[in-house]
């Protein structure tokens, strides 16, 4: 019998498979498919202090292995999020979920964790500082390591949980901007988040989608998800999610041995909706494939020697 | 909504480029006229919507237009080959908003799911009338059907070259009660400023998911933000914001 437990931040996980935000709404499309029980846990839908409807339509596209999204943050703010999408959620997860943020100004960033702090239901706070879709935020905080560390300070100082800071792929050295959320007392990182990207309609001649730009997700990205996690992994000692492409259990275990000590499955679940479950489900003939018996203790084993 | 394999019976073009695709397979999941299915296409990432045209206890047809690298993969796929669908997703018709008389508006390709809607409207004992509006006589399809349903069907083409010259919304008939549309986009708005009744309108958006988790397809109408994937495709006339 294999162990497929890890720990993220005094938190043990049945398992590393957590849905990624985005991808997974706040449960319940899936819910309806399959006990989400099963999952290690979950990162609901990025949330804002008020409500938002998100960018207009076409928001998606199509690429090579992948997919292109610019959504930009649709949500219905975070009081609505506790008042209603919490109490839902009880009904059908039974463990601590993870709350993702998103803001727009460093005091919006606060404002909101602080609200999320007073949930029970909540394990740990996912700081979005890089989501490439919208203007003026998300992103502009994860490009520039004093702008990161100041949102990890501000949130850090109205919470009590674990912040993990979901970090851009958009940048030069990603291994600069973590160690500056770890040296503000980030207690973990998340990465990457999607890659800017762009599609031309042949026949318009024009950007395929509303926004003109998107981020990129889908296996496309795995190979830059697998170095970047391995660069940060030599970069910081607080623990890393790693994400970016994750379809099966070999690339979990991939994503690990980089020195990911749990991983988020994004785009997968869109595809597929019986993605994370099935992820899951076959971790262990994985694991005992390639003759591992307790899989927290490969985590960065890429790195040994 | 279900994921399943369904074997494909055929796959025959009814024009140039507009393909009827019989599938074999667990219709359980259907439980609306109007709702579609999720295709995967081995080579592509996303899934491709379409629109359930018929179904009955052994399986379902699927009508859909060549337009991309999707639709015309699809076209390539041979009888006895399997596809991967999600199916049953979205809301449908709700056959019980609609009056005894009740127009079915069908545009171009918008027209498959409409067949589907007439015939649920008959076994519901109701007497739907049928308008179809094409560019021209080479793009009509399915007009034999409609007809050998025993409804009124009346047929249009822009350019006059079969039926009624002009749009959908020059042959609207006098005397109905509500109607149920499904086309482009500016034929919908047309329908909604033309119509006199109350109706049900079926919009297209491209989308990630198709269940509802991606937020990719949302819009905004006056019952707050829907997803045409889930809350969608079909809205009422009354909550659309033009």
């Amino acid at each position: 019998m294999v162990d497929t437990r890890v720990t993220l931040s005094g938190i043990t996980l049945d398992n590393p498979v957590i849905p990624a935000s985005g991808t997974f709404g706040y449960g319940h499309e899936f819910a309806e498919l399959y006990d989400i029980n099963c999952l290690g846990a979950f990162s609901f839908k990025g949330t804002t202090r008020a409500p938002r409807f998100g960018n207009p339509t076409p928001r998606i596209a199509e690429a090579p292995a992948g997919m292109l999204n610019a959504v930009g943050l649709q949500n219905p703010g975070v009081e609505k999020v506790i008042s209603e999408e919490l109490p839902k959620l009880r009904e059908v997860f039974r463990k601590p979920v993870m709350a993702n943020v998103s803001g727009f100004s460093v005091e919006e960033y606060a404002e909101t964790c602080a609200l999320l702090d007073k949930e029970e239901q909540v394990g740990w706070l996912e700081v979005n500082i890089s989501c490439p879709n919208v203007h003026g935020g998300g992103m502009s905080f994860g490009a520039d390591p004093s702008a990161a560390a100041e949102v990890t300070k501000a949130v850090k100082a109205v919470t009590r949980k674990p912040v993990f800071m979901k970090l851009s792929p958009n940048v030069t050295d990603i291994a600069a901007i973590a160690k500056a959320c770890e040296d503000a007392g980030a207690d973990g990182v998340s990465l990457i988040n999607t890659l800017l990207a762009m599609r031309i309609d042949l026949k318009r001649r024009k950007p395929l989608l509303a926004n003109r730009t998107g981020g990129l997700s889908g296996p496309a990205v795995f190979p830059v998800a697998v170095r970047m996690v391995y660069q940060v992994y030599e970069a910081v000692s607080i623990p890393i999610i790693g994400m970016g492409g994750v379809s099966s259990a070999e690339d979990v275990i991939e994503l690990m041995l980089a020195g990911a000590s749990a991983v988020e499955v994004g785009a997968a679940n869109l595809t597929d909706p019986f993605a994370a479950r099935d992820i899951i489900k076959d971790l262990p003939r994985v694991m005992e494939q390639y003759g591992i018996d307790t899989l927290s203790e490969i985590i960065g084993g890429a790195h040994n020697g | 909504m279900k994921q399943g394999l369904y074997r494909i019976e055929s796959n025959r073009p009814l024009t140039a480029d507009v393909w009827e695709l019989r599938l074999a397979g667990d219709t359980s999941p259907i439980t609306a006229p109007g709702q579609f299915v999720n295709v995967r296409i081995d080579g592509l990432y996303l899934r491709r919507p379409i629109s359930v045209c018929d179904w009955d206890g052994d399986g379902l047809t699927l009508i859909y237009k060549v337009v991309g690298r999707g639709t015309a993969a699809l076209a390539r796929m041979a009888p006895g080959g399997e596809l991967d669908l999600l199916c049953g997703l979205g809301n449908g018709f709700d056959v019980s908003k609609c009056t005894q008389r009740t127009l079915v508006i069908g545009g171009g390709v918008g027209t498959p799911p409409m067949y589907g809607l007439a015939k649920a409207l008959l076994r519901a004992g109701k007497t739907p009338a049928a308008v179809l509006g094409f560019n021209t006589r080479d793009e009509i399809f399915y007009e034999t059907e409609f007809r050998a349903l025993g409804i009124e069907t009346t047929v249009t083409t822009v350019d006059g070259s079969a039926g009624i010259k002009g749009f959908v919304t020059g042959a609207l008939p006098e005397d109905y009660g509500y109607y149920c549309a499904c086309g482009p986009e500016p034929m919908l708005k047309a329908v909604y400023r033309a119509a006199r009744t109350s109706g049900l309108l079926s919009f297209e958006e491209r989308m990630g998911c198709g269940f509802g988790a991606c937020m990719g397809c949302s819009c905004e109408t006056r019952y707050g933000n829907k997803r045409i994937c889930r809350d969608g495709p079909v809205l009422e006339k009354e909550e659309i914001i033009w």
